[in-house]
């Protein structure tokens, strides 16, 4: 072991960049892991080497609507404690709204979803715990009694020790980066060969970049980009104040979140401590980022700029003002400090697409730190982690949402939402449009309300189908008319299930150019797909293959649909908002003898579904081509013309009808649009957007979604999509698919539906997601892998007349006609288990489809 | 009593100075500002004093309009009005500084009588040039001491007794009102802006003048200000004019280690032994 | 040229034997007579040889520097130090003398009373300088242009941060020079072995002296020295060989003990940083640093010191620097001159423990 050395060794098995939170943590569990030889850089001084863990306010509040966010915090808080660093104040974020009310309702579902005691407490209880506040402003609060502060640095330090004792580690502070050497191999990709530094070189195949706001700085050198910018938060500190120096503590009251103000209140020591994420969006450069030299306090300790927060004083005056208002309290700290803020909120972590071992492990927050140590050096080692982090991996971003001023545009726009109330199906609106198909503008002619899905717009519904509500009436009011509460029918319309009803009568066109298209092809592209997906990719040419992609530890890594072209050609398709990761999964995995290539045809390929009962119908007037049952069996695919246009028509579903997806070039999708249009007018062909496509249709048959019920946690047996068979040949995954199969079942895959939506005060209310599933008395549901049992999808199933949840259900619970509850907005429901597994609620013998 | 501190808008201090590429001044992006040590506690003094005494404290600054916050930062602790005379981005020399100061002095004793006391920093901490609050109070005919670090103001005998640190004790002087002061640091314990002291300096109206370089042999009542417009002051340039900043060679030496913890004690006293110091 | 030369209990003060040396050459190069300019009270405790007129020591060492004149200021009212009257007095021996330049000591006095005179006289003043030079050619006679000759110079600001090049345009240059620029050429306490005066004194040439008077009107403004406290004891920070001084990593007030225990032991002077007065931990007096005492002691030993430039302005004209640091990579260890690494509250105590062991 060396510590704090000023002689690096001329190799290293990884070279980890940036000693704040994240890094410390992550040498420790590289360790653990068994890598023997590390190194741990950072340009600054130890222990404080001027990053943003040296300035952050450092308490964690654990509830976060995040699954994986949730579960990164909780495992980091356990660090903190076993490190002896976490002292535990407990929090309130207070509700001044009525909206806000109803958001920290929601809190509760998903402090029960994942298992965090919590409870929602009136304006007197709030003033008991923390008596310095205006309990006139107050209408309702959300307590958490785990709530904690921790010391990051001293975490680190002990990290860096522990790590010393069992691992050849070699810390050198003061050691600038000035290069990171990559070798490009046979499939093109480069990959990291040596990193250089101010006090030497390095050998080493595998470099962390760790670095919080300098991460895209450093990432630049290996020639890779980590999306994300440094933007200024700020805080200030007043003091002194006797009421709290006399507690003769570092922190004796829990902390505030005054979740309306955007802000938040905490003592610390004699001080009140006063954060804010209210003011305008300031962002930075990381380069422009001052350096240890020129810094007045830190490189991330920026001048305060005062007038951002007056507005905040004032707010932080009304609620404290019985401390805060005193002329002999001053403030005697004021920074504009810098954090990491990416274009979706979520860190950036995971093998960077562009550099073959870079890593990347930054916008991490204090309260994720020591969690994202540990799962990224699971990842670096497994290749998977125990916490499903698809919404973190660097991967998830196309080229297009890398650049800068895409990043800077969703920064700012999301800097507010900190503490925002942001809706799960909340849009973005700048930045856009990214990536449109050739039927956009048809689709705006027709009044399409655009969703975003990995850059693409894609129509979430049509205003010109308004006029189907009123045509599908019959099918009951309750699926076609508006929901009453408008946080339910936020970023919705009920022309989704008008859509859907027409469609299931008639036929609906459908926009899917968000898909991922990669063609993978050469003599060694059999073996490659066999290694790559679970199911068996040796299929006659034409044929249509839905398989698993899973990661290393048998969880899921992707699903998605192949289709054998040719003898040694494959197509994959994948959905819009995976293609990102899946792209660079598949080219990652390539063979290095080159017997494989893979091409990215996402961009050369647009696709219209065409489905209904008339769909044949309307395809058959266009092409000379048998579309019939015989001709064009179901699961498969055909070249076939529509109009002029040549289509590679796919016989196959997601909605559970009769169709195809015709995948068409480019340049001629608008031809292939007009085309069809024309064509299904005498059939009353209508256009249906994704809110039929991905949830109501979907959800009627019970498809799963990647995301969803498809993450790292669970398998294919869990989520009922085993084979009869496993395949001989090897494949990633395969031992973790195996030992799920063989070993008792632990969960399954299950579709609710909800019984009676009236809550106390009779208004009608739709779960949309995340919510809990409680037993009939109330309590959380957990199967025997700790795994809570939540709803992983919500919507409408206007054609099995009921409100649709999936969820999974431990194998004990998950019996058809069991009852049981969904917390939503801190009311219960009765919910039943209506279909345990995959077969659909909705036409359960895919007849329609095979038709 | 009327109290009138000068102060001037500077780069807070921290980290090492980094200059502009044509090296002409100090580059100041990523820095903060602020009134600089002596002068935070020349405005604390005089809150002080006025708190005792009774009267106002007014604070004026010769600089660019950004100084602005500045004097609102010494409103937020307690000063009762700010003046500034807009000097334009280029710092003046100390003639010209003063010269301003004195003439904005002039005009608002017009106006309110005579500043009993007129308060500055010994020294800027960014120019340092130690003259502007001499020279001001030269050309006022008042008395003025420096290095200042105690205040006693007798009300009854119009005088006041400033107490400065010299190398082997304690000096003091009498001074009669009106008079000046220049202070150092370690005066007193500046406080912290209160939050409602923010929020008001925020919406304090503060009173402008515009400083004008006057030309030699020209009149220096030239051009009156328009309706609405600041009052122009006319300031004359001095004989110092600043070329460019640098930073002074460092000697790196090479640092004798000693050794780690308590086993390098003996090598220390070596030292001191060297030295015969013990 | 002129220099105003400051008196202390061992003749010429130190500031002002680094600005005789300094404006010497400069006087030289000019080919000007270099005069020297004393107040004939004030600052001469009574222990001291009397009036510098007759003081053949002082002019000894006037003398050695070249000095033709010396020019005594007496006054009734300048028994007592006094601003304004200083300044006052210089003004007019400025204006009645027309030299081309006025050298002093960038000391507090210095620097104070060539302030008064240079807004006295209408001067422009540039102080701590560190170079000056005319930009004309060497010994250019009479004014470069209508406001007087010019001057290329350099000064130092924030505290020894930075070095400002400027140009002075006057007719009468009038600077300070910045402490510690200039080494002085003769020994500093020369003057206290009374034993060489007469010997030396017959070597060296004549100096000339004259007195000058200054006039103050009835109506003349002054401060007026009332008071003086002389600390008893101790040694003070600005004169002490050795200067124990303590940071942030000294942890709180009473871990200054030990540093107190070094400084008794060594004679020397306790410090600290900034952060130190600002926690409460030490009274400001002690703060070492641009806004606080600056120090040129033999060692100067930094405990727990991480060394902001601000502070390191304090201590740079230290002859050594002893830094202890639990730090390898802290700024004040790599300039130090000697480093230990690790705690002070381990280290200092050390140390005092070796000094006792080593006197038994």
């Amino acid at each position: 072991m060396v510590m704090n050395t000023h002689t690096l060794p001329d190799r290293a098995d990884v070279v980890v960049i940036g000693a704040g939170i994240v890094g410390n943590s992550l040498v420790y569990h590289l360790a653990q892991q068994g890598w023997s030889s590390i190194v741990l850089l950072d340009k600054g001084p130890l222990p404080d080497p001027g990053g943003s863990t040296g300035h952050a306010s450092n308490f964690i509040f654990p509830v976060d609507h995040s699954k994986e966010i949730t579960d990164l915090t909780l495992d980091s808080m356990r660090q903190y404690e076993q490190l002896g660093v976490l002292t535990t104040c407990g929090g309130i974020e207070i509700a001044r709204t009525d909206e806000r009310e109803e958001e920290l309702r929601r809190r509760m579902s998903s402090a029960t979803a994942w298992g965090i005691d919590a409870e929602l407490i009136g304006p007197d209880r709030a003033v008991e715990l923390m008596p310095f506040m205006n309990r006139d402003v107050i209408r309702l609060g959300f307590y958490t009694p785990s709530v904690a502060v921790v010391d990051p640095l001293q975490a680190g330090a002990l990290m860096r020790e522990q790590t010393a004792a069992s691992a050849d580690l070699t810390v050198a502070a003061n050691t600038e980066v000035l290069g990171i050497d990559t070798v490009t191999g046979p499939s093109g990709q480069p990959a990291v060969r040596a990193i250089r530094t101010d006090k030497g070189d390095i050998e080493t195949e595998t470099v962390v970049v760790a670095c919080g706001v300098w991460s895209p700085r450093i990432a630049k050198l290996a020639g890779a980009r980590i999306p994300l910018t440094p933007a200024v938060h700020q805080m200030i500190d007043v003091g002194p104040i006797p009421e709290l120096a006399e507690t003769g503590a570092e922190i004796a009251y829990p902390i505030i979140r005054d979740m309306d103000a955007l802000m938040y209140e905490r003592q610390s020591g004699a001080d009140l401590e006063v954060g804010s994420y209210a003011h305008r969006p300031i962002l930075h450069d990381p380069d422009d980022i001052p350096s240890l030299a020129a810094a007045q306090l830190s490189p991330t300790q920026l001048p305060f700029t005062a007038e951002d927060f007056d507005k905040q004083m004032e707010d932080a005056l009304e609620l404290f003002g019985s401390i805060l208002d005193r002329e002999d309290s001053g403030i005697r700290h004021a920074i504009n400090g810098l954090l990491s803020i990416t274009p979706d909120a979520s860190p950036v972590l995971g093998e960077a697409p562009e550099v073959n071992g870079l890593w990347s492990a930054a916008a991490v927050w204090i309260k994720e730190g020591p969690g994202v140590g540990r799962m990224l050096a699971e990842w670096m080692t497994h290749g998977a982690a125990e916490i499903d982090l698809h919404g973190a991996d660097i991967n998830r971003f196309y080229p297009s949402q890398r650049g800068r001023a895409h990043v800077r545009a969703r920064a700012s726009e999301g800097f507010n939402k900190t503490y925002g109330i942001v809706h799960p199906r909340e849009q973005w609106l700048s930045s856009r449009p990214q990536r449109i198909s050739p039927f956009y503008e048809r689709e705006r002619e027709l009044g399409a309300e655009f969703f975003e899905a990995g850059g693409w717009e894609r129509p979430q519904w049509y205003a010109s189908n308004r006029p189907l509500l009123q045509e599908m009436e019959g099918y009951g009011a309750e699926f076609v008319h508006d929901r009453p509460h408008e946080w339910d029918r936020r970023w919705w319309s009920p022309i989704t299930n008008a859509e859907h009803l027409a469609m299931r009568e008639r036929v609906a066109m459908i926009d899917l150019s968000a898909f991922a298209h990669f063609d993978i092809a050469g003599p060694g592209a059999v073996d490659y797909m066999q290694r790559m997906i679970m199911a068996n990719a040796d299929r006659r040419v034409g044929r249509l293959i839905y398989t698993p992609v899973l990661a290393p530890n048998g969880g899921f890594r992707s699903d998605l649909t192949v289709i054998r072209m040719a003898e040694d050609r494959y197509r994959v398709i994948t959905g819009g908002a995976d293609g990102a990761r899946d792209a660079n999964w598949f080219r990652r995995h390539l063979p290095a003898d080159g017997s494989v290539t893979f091409a990215d045809l996402t961009s050369a390929n647009c696709t219209l579904g065409v489905w209904g009962p008339r769909a044949r119908d309307v395809l058959a007037s266009v092409t000379d081509d048998d579309v019939g049952n015989e001709g064009f069996p179901f699961a498969t695919a055909q070249y076939i013309t529509v109009g002029s246009v040549p289509v590679l028509a796919l016989r196959v579903s997601y909605v559970g009808e009769l169709g195809w997806e015709l995948h068409a070039p480019f340049e001629q999708g608008r031809l292939l649009w007009d085309t069809i249009a024309e064509a299904g007018t005498p059939h009353g062909i209508l256009p249906a957007g994704i809110g039929v496509y991905g949830t109501t249709g979907r959800m009627e048959k019970g498809y799963r979604l990647m995301g969803a019920e498809l993450t790292s946690e669970y398998t294919p047996v869990d989520a009922g999509l085993a084979l009869k068979k496993v395949k001989e040949h090897d494949f990633i995954g395969k031992e973790g698919y195996v030992r799920a199969r063989e070993q008792e079942p632990v969960a399954e895959m299950c579709t609710l539906t909800l019984d009676d939506h009236r809550d106390s005060s009779g208004m009608r209310r739709f779960p949309q997601g995340g919510e809990p599933i409680l037993s009939p008395g109330g309590d959380r549901i957990v199967d025997r892998l700790g795994r809570p049992s939540y709803v992983t999808s919500a919507g409408a199933g206007p054609s099995v007349g009921a409100y649709l949840l999936m969820a999974y259900l431990p194998v004990d619970v998950a019996d058809e006609g069991n009852r049981l509850l969904v917390q939503y907005m801190g009311e219960r429901y009765p919910v039943t288990v209506a279909r345990v597994g995959r077969t659909p609620l909705f036409d359960p013998d895919d007849s329609r489809m095979k038709a | 009593m009327q109290v009138l501190v000068c102060v001037k808008r500077v780069p807070a201090s921290g980290g090492t100075p980094q200059l502009t590429d044509d090296g002409v001044r100090v580059d100041t992006r990523n820095l903060a500002f602020t009134v600089g040590p002596h002068e935070e506690c020349a405005v604390e003094e005089a809150i002080s004093l006025v708190a005792t005494h009774g009267g106002a404290v007014t604070v004026l600054s010769v600089g660019p309009a950004e100084a602005e916050e500045q004097l609102r930062y010494a409103i937020s602790m307690g000063a009762d009005r700010g003046v500034l005379v807009d000097s334009g981005a280029d710092e003046l020399d100390p003639q010209a500084t003063a010269s301003a100061l004195t003439a904005a002095i002039r005009q608002l004793e017009s106006e309110g009588g005579p500043f009993d006391l007129i308060m500055f920093g010994n020294e800027s901490p960014d120019a340092g040039n130690y003259q502007v609050g001499i020279r001001v109070a030269c050309a006022l005919g008042r008395a003025i001491v420096g290095g200042v670090k105690g205040i006693t103001i007798d009300d009854d005998a119009g005088t006041a007794t400033l107490h400065r640190g010299v190398a082997d004790g304690v000096e003091a002087y009498e001074v009669t009102l009106p008079a000046a002061v220049a202070v150092k640091e370690g005066l007193n314990l500046p406080r912290y802006p209160s939050m409602r002291g923010r929020l008001r300096a925020r919406k304090a109206e503060l009173a402008e003048f515009r400083a004008r370089i006057g030309t030699p042999g020209t009149p220096d009542t030239e051009g009156g200000p328009g309706a609405g417009e600041p009052v122009e002051l006319v300031v004359h340039r001095g004989g110092l004019r600043k070329l460019r900043l640098r930073r002074p060679a460092e000697t790196q030496s090479e640092t004798v280690l000693l050794g780690h913890g308590s086993e390098a004690a003996p090598a220390v006293v070596d030292i001191l032994e060297e030295l015969d110091v013990v | 040229m002129l220099v105003l030369v400051e008196l202390d209990e061992h003749g010429v003060a130190p500031g002002s034997l680094e600005a005789l040396a300094w404006a010497h050459p400069i006087a030289r190069e000019l080919g000007e007579p270099l005069h020297a300019a004393v107040f004939a009270s004030g600052t001469i405790p009574p222990a001291a040889p009397g009036d510098p007129l007759v003081d053949l020591s002082l002019r000894a060492e006037l003398a050695r520097h070249e000095v033709s004149t010396v020019h005594t200021i007496t006054h009734p009212e300048l028994a007592d130090y006094s601003p304004e009257r200083w300044g006052e007095s210089l003004a007019q021996l400025i204006a009645g003398l027309r030299p081309t330049a006025v050298v002093a000591a960038g000391t507090e006095r210095g620097t104070e009373t060539m302030a008064q005179a240079a807004a006295r006289a209408d001067l422009p003043l540039a102080v701590n300088c560190t170079e000056l030079e005319r930009s004309g050619a060497p010994g250019a006679e009479g004014p470069d242009g209508p406001d007087g000759r010019s001057w290329r110079l350099a000064r130092i600001r924030q505290g020894g941060m930075l070095l400002e090049d400027a140009e002075l345009t006057a007719p009468i240059a009038i600077v300070t020079l910045a402490p510690g620029a200039a080494e002085s050429t003769a020994a500093p306490n020369a003057a206290a072995e009374p034993a060489d005066v007469p010997e030396m004194q017959s070597d060296v040439p004549a100096v000339a002296v004259e007195r000058f008077e200054p006039e103050f009107g009835d109506r003349f403004v002054a401060s007026r020295l009332v008071g003086r406290t002389t600390r008893d004891g101790g040694v003070s920070l600005a004169t002490a060989r050795v200067v124990v001084s303590g940071g942030r990593g000294v942890g709180s007030a009473d871990g200054f003990g030990p540093l107190e225990e070094l400084a008794k032991l060594t004679g020397g002077a306790v410090g600290c940083s900034r952060v130190v007065t600002n926690n409460g931990w030490r009274p400001h007096s002690d703060q070492v640093g641009q806004t606080g005492t600056k120090v040129n002691p033999d060692l100067y030993i930094a405990c727990g010191i991480s060394g902001a430039t601000q502070h390191w302005v304090g201590c740079m004209s230290s002859k050594a620097i002893l830094a202890i640091n639990t730090d390898p990579d802290a700024p004040m260890v790599k300039r130090a001159t000697y480093a230990v690494i690790g705690d002070v509250a381990d280290i200092v105590p050390a140390v005092v423990d070796e000094i006792h062991r080593r006197a038994q």
